[in-house]
């Protein structure tokens, strides 16, 4: 070779700046994870199945049971739970006390003051009942009839089937216009659809304006579909002949606010009634808060459950990852060998391993958050049952996959970078 | 060689000894070796297998520690650093060239040649510049994208050669270069490390063959642990 050949190596000199590892080449060390990563696609995979199955069954688990939640919480509130319930208290003449309700104290007026001098309130419905023998042309059947307000119906979340519900002008005219639960209407109608048609209830005739949806029984086991709803007014005058009302139902706006408004409620009652202070109520408020907390209760339980069962899938993926991040180390003994030889630090082997256990964390669970969110939906969808999706799970368990990356990560990458360079370039 | 002692020295030995302890038994790899190898010294290391010319390889390229002794590289006390600062020493003051090439297979040539410089903290459009002069240099320019695996030997040689030169290192060690090359490529590479030489850089190689050993520009046998004839340029050693 001659000189003017030899001139070709003649390079510029080359100062290399100090070391700054960190900011310039975590970036570096991130494509030589996913360079690394590619080139075992299926293992890399498999890997990343474990944390996408954890992932995603958090949050699949997790929305289902809060779907249960509030499922639960649904149909607590269609029965009332943000209901309060005023009766009148029980009569007491001379010692002798009577029936709880069976005084005479409680007005229409009442409900009236109730609605408009208390804030927090959706809804006030005061009631009547009785139980009368109904009766179309030859057939009879003994019921329950309210004398209710339009109010009930959101109340009580009822739903009409065919026809309408009673409205504030029936209720002023006291029409005798009745609205039927399904039960009643197949013991007097059969498979008639009973709207316009008459019926008459303690032999007064009463014409059948609305035919209710279907409840079923209700949590105490009584059917609500053996119900008539008739106006109110024409229940106290035509009916039973009375001026007070039975109960009154109140629905509280906030759940927070049940125990407020029943202290007013009260506050409101005694001045009306002119009790004195140190006398007995002549009323009571009930409500059934309790029912709902221990409810409530028992399926955030479930949920928590759900999670752990599903968190417990999350950390065998992360053993997965350790597992297949060892293998690797061993595989690519000859690569550390060689990197160290070269100049590589225990920090810049450590990072560059602990980088690629992390991108299996990330990645699976970004590719777990959008499965599991799937699933959810398709459970949703096929088990006609709500799931909900909230950001708090999704992040848990993102930077819990992230985390266990990075946990499981540690060992084998220290394993990696302790490795002697000498033993690991000789090893084939 | 009086001429070369007013030449800087590179590397300096001084009573360097290995020893390993298997099981109650002290076995010295290396017994004492003194040795100066100044800038631009082209040196060749010959020794049969099992006389300590690996370990004392391993010594001069800092990837090992000797036992006792002082090693200078480039007027700095090397013998007793710690891990990281053996592996910053190697980064910047040595370049190696391997029997087995040793480059990363997933990556192009260019990024193999560009690796120490990922580890000297350069910023990537700086390393991937000057990798491409190296590639230049040892005439692999037209092959910077191509991975390890599709180049031949004397070319994959080719890219470590010029991934040692990367970092203008102090020292070139080469170990067994042409171990596993045909006689054409064995040629190549030899030329490249005879110019290399002649425009000034040191090279230490490490052979077991005479002819090989023959281009270097002084000679060096390893026996026992011990350095037992050092000769100059052309003289063929009869290593066993």
């Amino acid at each position: 070779m001659s000189s003017k050949e030899a001139e070709s190596f003649r390079l510029p000199p080359f100062t290399a700046k100090a070391h700054k590892f960190w900011l310039n080449d975590a970036k570096q060390c991130f494509i030589m994870a996913i360079i690394a990563l590619k080139a075992n696609k299926m293992r890399t995979f498999l890997t990343m199945l474990g944390i996408i199955i954890g992932v995603g069954a958090v949050i699949a688990l997790v929305s289902v049971g809060m779907g249960v939640k509030s499922n639960v919480t649904n149909s607590i509130s269609s029965l009332g739970s943000n209901m309060l319930i005023v009766s009148p208290g029980s009569s007491n003449r001379g010692g002798v006390r009577g029936a709880a309700g069976s005084m005479q104290t409680l007005k229409y007026d009442d409900a009236e003051a109730i609605k408009e001098k208390i804030k927090g309130i959706e809804y006030v419905s005061p009631t009547v009942s009785g139980s009368y023998q109904v009766v179309n042309g030859n057939m009879n059947w003994n019921t329950s009839v309210q004398g209710v307000t339009p109010e009930l119906m959101s109340i009580r979340s009822l739903t009409v089937g065919y026809g309408s519900f009673i409205t504030q002008s029936d209720m002023n005219k006291r029409q005798r216009v009745a609205v039927i639960g399904t039960t009643v209407a197949t013991n007097l109608f059969g498979t008639e659809n009973p709207v316009g048609k008459n019926i008459r209830i303690n032999n007064q005739p009463f014409k059948v304006i609305g035919l209710l949806e279907s409840k079923g029984q209700s949590s105490m086991g009584q059917d609500q579909d053996d119900m008539i709803y008739i106006p109110l007014t024409t229940a106290q005058e035509r009916m039973l002949g009375i001026t007070y009302v039975q109960s009154i139902n109140v629905q509280v706006t906030n759940q927070e606010e049940m125990d407020q408004v029943q202290a007013e409620i009260e506050t409101l009652l005694r001045q009306r009634h002119h009790i004195l202070a140190g006398k007995d109520d002549d009323f009571n408020v009930r409500n059934l808060t309790s029912l709902m907390e221990a409810m409530s209760e028992s399926t955030s339980m479930l949920t928590i459950l759900l999670g752990c069962i599903a968190g417990i899938s999350l950390v065998v993926g992360g053993i997965g990852i350790m597992n297949i991040m060892m293998v690797s180390v061993t595989e690519r003994t000859r690569e550390i060998g060689i990197r160290k030889a070269l100049g590589a630090t225990y920090d810049n082997i450590m990072l560059q391993f602990m980088i690629e256990s992390m991108v299996i964390g990330i990645v699976g669970g970004i590719i777990g958050i959008v499965l599991g969110s799937g699933a959810s939906q398709l459970i949703g969808k096929l088990g006609n049952f709500t799931t909900v999706i909230t950001l708090l799970p999704i992040l848990v368990s993102f930077f819990f996959s992230v985390g266990i990356g990075l946990f499981f990560g540690i060992y084998p990458a220290r394993k990696a970078a302790k490795l002697d360079p000498i033993e690991a370039l000789r090893y084939e | 060689m009086a001429e070369k002692d007013n030449r800087h020295v590179t590397i300096k030995l001084t009573g360097i000894r290995k020893v390993y302890k298997i099981g109650g038994e002290e076995l010295a790899a290396l017994d004492g070796i003194d040795l100066s190898i100044h800038q631009g010294e082209f040196a060749a290391l010959m020794g049969p297998s099992g006389s300590g010319k690996s370990t004392l390889m391993n010594i001069l390229g800092c990837l090992d520690r000797p036992s006792t002794g002082s090693y200078m590289l480039d007027g700095e006390e090397v013998a007793g650093l710690s891990d990281d600062k053996l592996a910053i020493t190697r980064n910047k003051k040595i370049g190696f060239v391997f029997q087995n090439f040793n480059l990363l297979s997933r990556i192009s040539a260019l990024d193999n040649v560009a690796l120490p410089l990922v580890y000297a903290g350069v910023s990537k459009k700086d390393r991937l510049e000057r990798a491409m002069q190296c590639l230049q240099a040892v005439g692999l320019s037209d092959r910077a994208d191509h991975q390890p695996n599709e180049l031949s030997g004397g070319q994959r040689q080719r890219v470590a050669i010029a991934r040692a030169l990367v970092n203008d290192p102090h020292i070139i060690m080469a170990d067994e270069p042409t171990g596993n090359l045909d006689t054409k490529s064995t040629k190549d590479i030899m030329e490249i490390f005879e110019a290399m030489h002649e425009i000034g850089r040191t090279i230490i190689l490490v052979t077991h063959e005479p002819e090989i050993a023959a281009c270097a520009s002084r000679q060096l046998l390893v026996r026992d642990g011990k350095i037992t004839r050092d000769a100059g340029k052309g003289v063929v050693m009869d290593v066993i």
